[in-house]
């Protein structure tokens, strides 16, 4: 007896090993960002729009805001563009945009063309910015809170679903004064 | 005939090396000002996971993120950074994911522990069932014997 049930043991470990791994594997979509609970790096950037206007991080500092990595050149930011429409319509979070590795011209007219949801984008040419952020792929989307301390970052097309479970519940009850 | 048939086989494979060989030659390495720092540069590239396209390294990756990478560790080791010091700034920004070897953690423990466990285990069965054919076969001889004493 025992000469199958240490195989079949053996064989059931091996199983439920390769089971975690495959499931918890290294997902783009559910990757945690290694910045959570961290205070989000510093940075001065162009604003999109506005030459010789620059934003730096800490101007943003005092009020929970919202990041959102886009390019022209990613498709999926297309497809989340209506949900950033919608939440910019809740006006509860100023949506900070981070247009990546992009050219300006190229990013205005996608404003123009589609709608702007942010309040204010900043260009980040060169993506030295979105790599202290530690993205690694566009659309990327960071809540970062009233201390400056990220606290979510969601990889992938936003959606309403993902909005209201992640980002407005980790708003401070009863709203921003 | 015979020699057109040889020829596209050759054309192909041709074809088929030359197409292997092209992507490596895609992009280029960034050069380092100093040997000793192409050295640092060279090794460390290697080290480190393009979170793009998951296993390769950035050194292997033509793509965007994998060149803004090379140009952050290219950027630090002429900014005086030591390697550990590297390291720790992608492992800040990117967790240990970037590293190809991750640092012995409680997290990462079973990555490192778990290919010695199974080394030992399947050692331990191979032992097993070579000893056990070994005393079967022992006792198939004795069976044989017996059965042949008799001729």
């Amino acid at each position: 007896m025992s000469r199958f049930l240490i195989p079949a043991a053996i064989f059931l470990a091996l199983a439920g090993v390769l089971y975690v791994g495959v499931v918890h594997s290294p997902n783009k979509s559910t990757m945690q960002s290694a910045l959570l609970g961290k205070t989000v790096p510093d940075f001065t950037l162009p604003v999109l729009g506005n030459p010789g206007m620059n934003l730096t991080g800490s101007q943003l500092a005092g009020r929970p805001w919202v990041l959102n990595v886009w390019g022209t050149w990613c498709v999926a930011c297309r497809e989340e563009h209506p949900v950033l429409l919608d939440i910019a319509k809740q006006n509860v979070l100023p949506l900070v945009g981070l247009d990546w590795k992009d050219e300006d011209d190229a990013a205005l007219d996608w404003l123009k063309q589609l709608g702007n949801p942010y309040s204010v984008v900043v260009a980040d040419r060169d993506g030295r910015t979105a790599i202290n952020f530690g993205v690694y792929g566009a659309p990327e989307t960071f809540f970062i809170d009233a201390e400056g301390r990220v606290q979510y970052r969601h990889v992938g097309p936003m959606t309403a679903e993902v909005w209201d479970r992640e980002f407005l519940s980790r708003l401070p009850r009863g709203g921003i004064q | 005939m015979k020699s057109f048939v040889r020829g596209a086989v050759l054309a192909l494979i041709g074809a088929f090396l030359l197409g292997v060989s092209l992507p490596s030659a895609a992009f280029d390495i960034e050069a380092m000002p100093t040997p000793a720092m192409q050295k640092r540069y060279d090794a460390m590239i290697h080290e480190l996971r393009c979170m793009q396209c998951q296993n390769q390294s950035i050194a292997d990756s033509p793509v965007g993120l994998a060149e803004d990478l090379r140009r952050d560790v290219r950027e630090q080791i002429i900014a005086g950074k030591t390697d550990a010091e590297i390291r720790a700034s992608m492992v800040d920004r990117y967790g240990n994911v970037i590293l190809f070897r991750p640092p012995f953690q409680s997290s990462t423990a079973w990555v490192w522990l778990l290919p010695i466990v199974l080394l030992i285990l399947g050692v331990f069965v191979a032992f097993r069932i070579v000893r056990k054919r070994a005393s079967m076969v022992a006792g198939d001889d004795s069976v044989v014997d017996t059965d042949e004493t008799p001729r």
